[in-house]
């Protein structure tokens, strides 16, 4: 074969597997295209329209239903509620997260799969279905009152859901016990990334386990408590099965999300659907998350140049 | 001899924290098995005094969970062949073959996953309604099968590129075409990150709540459990033994899943976040 020849063919084949490789990706395009990027472009266009979802939509308003929404008071109790609820959920299920992590990551400790999995068992269930069982356990003759009855803690069964205040702090909890062996995972492989060797300097320099914790785990850890932070607030800013089906956003509001803020006005509205007016707090709602996943990531970014910087200063000095 | 001490501490600790952790699955599987009367009276105590399999069989026919569970089979088995399809040929694509505008599909790839997709729920909605697919049970399988899979897309390009390409070449030689090579040659080899991806997707999908809730508004025939169960909650109010059946029902396949493939299933996560 002359060498032309053979570079022509060789062409073909790689010419061929272009083609195949467009042949490929092309369906997850299509995918991306038809159910990604054209909701998020529409739900911009629909937050200018004042649209019920039935009929032409041909009622342009322009801002005014970001106006609307900026002025509406159950607007601000909603974005309120959702920030309180993260601020709880991220601090409790991180911190709960860490503890199991530095517990279950110790070689030593036997059995240490089976309390893993143990933990990790709520993430892997059904949200919906979890907010309906701690209804009823949280419920006036619910497991909780029960419990706490027969113990003596209380004379009356108290009513977590009834009152606005425990039932935000009963929606944390149970947001909170569902997803902490996730996080925990996360730690954990965090936990593993730092090197063993570290952990045997500081034990010939004679350093007790809570200094270890403070000096090498701690500081090794922020990069990737960084990322979690980040993972975390993102998703529970967009909390919406547990609200729906622990407290429905009641007592009288009480624990209204953005997502459950946004669903009402969409779907389950007495009366007319207002879709412009949901797209807009959709929008908004995209918009704060992207800003808080901007910030938070800014830190990730900076944490771990530092890192880097750190690693670089170990290896100068080790030379 | 301390250390001991401390170990078993640490252990009594663990299994009394793990047991007040999985309670609630405890008491909604004992729950599932009382009498409505013994179940308002018994308190901590999770011993049925007599098993009452009638709650199943009440939640199975009466509450429609067979229609539910059904439903919820058929839309996870379609979003979890048509997910995971799609991710491992882009992953193959971009793993092995260097083609003009790969860097773009992997920047778009990539950005997709900061793109906060939550609130195209209503966009999608209104599609669905356009294509005449919302109330039908394909709607719900294709809306499920939207947004970003950037995690399974990863994890088939990083698997595709590490197969040697000598393995490649020695097909090639032996005369397969590019189709061959990847189902007879290279995707057999794959099998782990199939896996992996069909696990987390099933479990994603059975537990998905928002779309099926939203897709099925006025067509309750093709709720899945998760919807289903928010109904009959709403319905027979006063039937805690039906509904804890009822969860036990939607709980049973995932967990299942699950404990049969746990060790697959934590170190498939574990290796994503790093």
């Amino acid at each position: 074969m002359s060498k032309a020849k053979r570079n022509r063919k060789v062409n073909k084949q790689t010419k061929q597997r272009y083609i195949w490789a467009y042949i490929f990706i092309l369906p997850q395009i299509l995918m991306f295209l038809g159910l990604s990027l054209y909701p998020i472009i529409m739900s911009y266009v629909y937050s200018f329209y004042d649209w019920s979802g039935v009929g032409p939509m041909n009622d342009f308003v322009g801002f005014d239903n970001y106006l609307k929404v900026f002025t509406e008071e159950m607007f601000w109790n909603a974005f309120k509620n959702t920030f309180v609820y993260t601020a709880g959920f991220v601090t409790i299920s991180v911190t709960s997260g860490l503890i199991l992590a530095l517990i279950l990551n110790n070689p030593k400790l036997k059995g240490r799969v089976v309390y893993r999995t143990l933990f990790f068992l709520p993430v892997v269930t059904t949200m919906a279905i979890v907010g309906i069982i701690m209804k009823n356990i949280f419920g006036n003759t619910g497991l909780i009152n029960q419990v706490l009855q027969m113990i003596g803690v209380i004379d009356e069964a108290l009513p977590w859901l009834i009152n606005p205040v425990t039932a935000m702090i009963v929606l944390i909890l149970v947001g909170s016990w569902k997803e902490t062996g996730i996080i925990m995972i996360y730690w954990l492989t965090g936990l593993q990334m730092i090197p063993k060797e570290l952990y045997e300097a500081a034990k010939i320099d004679g350093a007790g386990s809570m200094q270890v914790l403070r000096y090498i785990t701690l500081p090794l850890l922020a990069p990737i408590g960084a990322t979690i932070l980040l993972l975390t607030t993102v998703s529970s800013m967009r909390v919406f099965d547990l609200v729906k089906t622990l407290t429905n956003g009641g007592p009288f509001y009480s624990t209204e999300t953005l997502e459950l803020y946004i669903y009402r006005f969409a779907f389950a509205s007495e009366g007319q659907s207002q879709i412009g007016y949901a797209s807009t707090v959709g929008v908004i709602l995209g918009m704060t998350v992207f800003i808080i996943s901007l910030l938070l990531g800014w830190v990730v970014l900076k944490l771990n140049k530092q890192k880097g910087k750190n690693d670089l200063k170990t290896e100068m000095k080790k030379i | 001899m301390s250390s001991r001490v401390s170990m078993g501490l640490t252990h009594l600790a663990l299994i009394l924290f793990g047991l007040i952790w999985v309670y609630p699955f405890i008491w909604m599987v004992s729950s599932s098995l009382k009498t409505n009367a013994s179940f308002l009276t018994s308190g901590v105590n999770p011993v049925p005094e007599k098993l009452h399999w009638e709650n199943y069989e009440r939640a199975w026919n009466v509450a429609n969970f067979s229609g539910y569970f059904l439903n919820s089979v058929v839309i996870t088995l379609g979003t979890v062949i048509i997910v995971v399809t799609l991710s491992c040929l882009t992953g193959y694509a971009l793993g092995r073959v260097n083609f003009p505008g790969r860097r773009a599909v992997i920047a778009i790839t990539g950005a997709m996953m900061f793109i906060p997709t939550g609130y195209t729920i209503i966009p999608l909605y209104e599609l669905m309604k356009f294509l005449g697919l919302s109330n039908t049970i394909f709607g719900v399988i294709l809306a499920e099968s939207s947004g970003a899979h950037v995690l399974f897309i990863l994890l088939f390009a990083a698997f595709f590129s590490r197969v040697p390409n000598e393995i490649e070449e020695a097909a090639i030689i032996d005369g397969c075409g590019f189709l061959k090579i990847f189902f007879k040659v290279i995707l057999p080899s794959a099998k782990p990150v199939v896996a992996t991806a069909v696990i987390m997707q099933f479990i994603w999908t059975w537990s998905s709540f928002l779309i099926p809730l939203v897709l099925t508004l006025n067509n309750p025939e093709l709720r899945t459990l998760a919807v289903g169960m928010l109904s009959f909650v709403g319905k027979y109010q006063t039937d805690w033994t039906g509904m804890a059946a009822g969860a036990s029902i939607s709980l049973l396949p995932v967990i299942f899943i699950f404990i049969l493939m746990q060790r697959y299933f934590i170190e498939g996560i574990s290796g994503s976040v790093k």
